[in-house]
């Protein structure tokens, strides 16, 4: 039965057509990922309005691709500059710089993107399977379950966010804060516009993503100075089949990075900590850890293949609850709507095509992928040597069309202007960006579930806990909001427990 | 970095209080079918306004050894943010194409110190081609100004 609808799929994903959009997606994603300053959330942010005329089949491949391609063109920047492109291709620096310098980049980079292959079609594939089970479940979901389910979103970011916890509240709320200026859609009541007709329409998520992590990141890199001074790459088929033919020593790595990967991947947020836990587990676990960040080439398939799994895990909950587990899978929530399509579990009874051919096309997607990062290397790494004074105004004017596009508005231009020095501010101050883009996408659709979990239970919050699946749900998440509380306490009494222990022997 | 700090949180702070008195006027309680517009509101801005106490009495504690922002590195910030708000105002003015054809030339000129022909080159081919590609292929106009107009668009 699944497999008769990941065929009905191939057959949307490899027409000629949509098997040209997937290149082009892939082309321009990596390039987007090798620029600074633009990554995937961004380029598919930019993108969006000119898929509006698209189909909503070729509209998707084009953006998945475009973030396979960013995926990829992270891991280029990382090893070849020692500037990661993303914030998951950090942990990807630490050993794929040390040997690009040593003069094997090509093997590194060959590592990169064969990990990358490997982590994302296992997600694929759990997704393939999954995705199905997963939305026939969440047809049954009312609307407390999906309030718990984006309780435990937000949960999520605080309990396991790293960082602080207190700022990434502040990030959610002011996410919710923004997202509830403008008309009320329940009572059609005016909110927080205070006579000002321009908020009236509220702030678009888009031109917020496009300034928090286009402009912002721009402020962010000038900062530090640009200075490329980076290795060179030569790639040529021998270089690509003798990694290759090391690569399956490293199967241990492969497989954790993947689990990792997937298990942190679609919680939101994911990506990032999966590719540093994945690195840490490659080398607590390898024969030789004293390698590590002196250029082992394990120390790149572990962080690549746990990002990339991630990268695809993210896109599961977004095709089957309509909850994004990244800010680029929220872009394409975005898309979505504007295409007309209602996200969440009915598409894959209503859209069977979209779905599976969205499906279909991150296996045709990742297969051109990789094919074509071998080959281009060199082109795009050329890419980081264009002198930062065009590259700037280049990725400024193209955030501004972006910006516009969305609504054809000239104040959504200014927004950019101004989410752009407030990504900069967070950055700085450590509060994190990725929960007020989501708060500012869910944000209607969570204070919609919760209203209507109210009206069905007469204004008592017990409900959210009342109910088998939404009570479960908000346990873990009530968990996680707590977690940063409990933990010093748990520590101390450990650390209390221990001590004795260590006295007496 | 304590002072950029307390600003931040005591600028969030305001907005919490902004979004109170606005969820005050809307009705936080129970209205006719469910709870009113300003119910969800309210509930968002005490949140906010706790959590940025919280943040301001954390970063008011200790002095921190960092500076939010160096001088060395205030100065290329400010000049991508500078140019970046003209071109924004030029856009305004006089359109999305003329403002990033002037936007480019200055900057490379100016930063890049790019020669003449190579600033005006590519002033003029990112303008055509974006134009191209929205307005022709795609059919998503952009802002446009006297130029456009005089060009028949």
């Amino acid at each position: 039965m699944g497999l008769e609808n990941l065929l009905l799929g191939f057959q949307v994903a490899l027409q000629p057509h949509n098997l040209m959009v997937a290149v082009v997606g892939i082309a321009l994603g990596t390039v987007i990922g090798v620029l600074p300053g633009l990554g995937g959330a961004n380029g598919v942010a930019i993108l969006l309005p000119l898929t509006f005329t698209m189909p909503p089949t070729s509209a998707i491949i084009l953006l998945t691709s475009l973030y396979w391609g960013a995926l990829f063109g992270g891991a280029i920047t990382s090893i070849l500059f020692n500037i990661p492109g993303e914030p998951w291709s950090v942990a990807t620096t630490f050993d794929g710089f040390p040997m690009a310098r040593r003069g094997e980049g090509g093997q590194a980079l060959t590592a990169a993107f064969t990990s990358s292959f490997v982590g994302a079609l296992f997600s694929v594939v759990l997704i393939t399977l999954f995705a199905p089970v997963l939305a026939e479940v969440a047809l049954r979901f009312g609307p407390p379950e999906f309030f718990a389910i984006q309780l435990l979103t937000f949960s999520s970011f605080i309990g396991l966010g790293g960082g602080s916890p207190v700022k990434s509240l502040v990030s959610i709320l002011l996410g919710f804060v923004l997202a509830s200026v403008g008309l009320d859609i329940v009572t059609g009541a005016l909110r927080l516009t205070f006579g000002f007709t321009e908020l009236m329409k509220g702030f678009d998520f888009i031109v917020a993503v496009i300034g928090l992590f286009g402009i912002g990141e721009i402020l962010l890199t000038v900062e530090e100075g640009l200075s490329f001074r980076g290795a060179s790459a030569r790639i040529n088929p021998r270089v690509v089949w003798e990694t290759w033919r090391t690569l399956p020593r490293y199967w241990r790595t492969f497989i954790r990075g993947s689990m990792i990967g997937f298990w942190m991947g679609f919680k939101p947020g994911g990506a990032t900590p999966a590719s540093f836990m994945s690195y840490a587990f490659a080398k607590r676990f390898s024969r030789h850890p004293e390698g590590f960040g002196k250029g082992e080439i394990e120390g790149v398939v572990a962080p690549e293949t746990a990002a990339h799994a991630a990268g695809g895990a993210a896109l599961l909950p977004m095709i089957t609850l309509g909850i994004p587990g990244s800010p680029t899978a929220a872009v394409m929530l975005g898309g979505l709507i504007i295409w007309g399509l209602q996200p969440g579990p009915m598409l894959f009874k209503e859209q069977p095509e979209f779905v599976w051919g969205l499906i279909a096309s991150m296996y045709t997607g990742n297969v051109i992928g990789v094919a074509m990062v071998l080959l281009f290397v060199p082109f795009f790494a050329a890419i980081l040597r264009i002198p930062f004074a065009i590259l700037t105004p280049l990725i400024v004017a193209v955030c501004a069309i972006g910006a516009y596009s969305v609504h054809g508005s000239m104040i959504d231009i200014w927004y950019m202007l101004v989410f752009g020095v407030i990504g900069y501010v967070f950055k700085k101050l450590d509060y994190p960006l990725a929960p007020l883009v989501l708060a500012l996408v869910l944000g209607d659709l969570a204070e919609n579930a919760l209203r209507q979990s109210l009206i069905m239970s007469q204004g008592s919050l017990l409900i959210l806990l009342n109910r088998p699946i939404s009570g479960a749900i908000t346990a873990v998440a009530l968990f996680f909001f707590a977690l940063p509380l409990i933990t010093p306490y748990w520590r101390r009494l450990r650390g209390r427990a221990v001590a004795p222990a260590q006295g007496g022997s | 970095m304590r002072a950029a700090n307390l600003i931040t949180a005591a600028i969030l702070a305001a907005v919490g209080v902004l979004v109170l008195v606005d969820a005050l006027r809307l009705g936080i309680r129970w209205g006719t079918d469910g709870p009113q517009s300003g119910f969800f509101p309210f509930w968002l801005a005490v949140l906010l306004i706790g959590c940025c106490l919280a943040i301001a009495v954390k970063a008011g504690r200790r002095a921190s050894p960092y500076a939010f922002v160096t001088r060395q590195a205030l100065g290329p910030v400010l000049a991508v943010v500078g140019p970046a708000a003209a071109f924004v105002v030029l856009t305004q003015a006089i359109g999305l194409y003329v403002a990033a054809a002037l936007y480019l030339a200055f900057y490379m000129r100016w930063v890049g110190r790019h020669s003449w022909a190579a600033a005006a080159g590519l002033a003029v081919a990112f303008p055509v081609i974006t134009f191209l590609v929205f307005e022709r292929w795609f059919l998503v106009p952009m802002p446009k100004g006297p130029l456009e107009a005089w060009l028949g668009y």
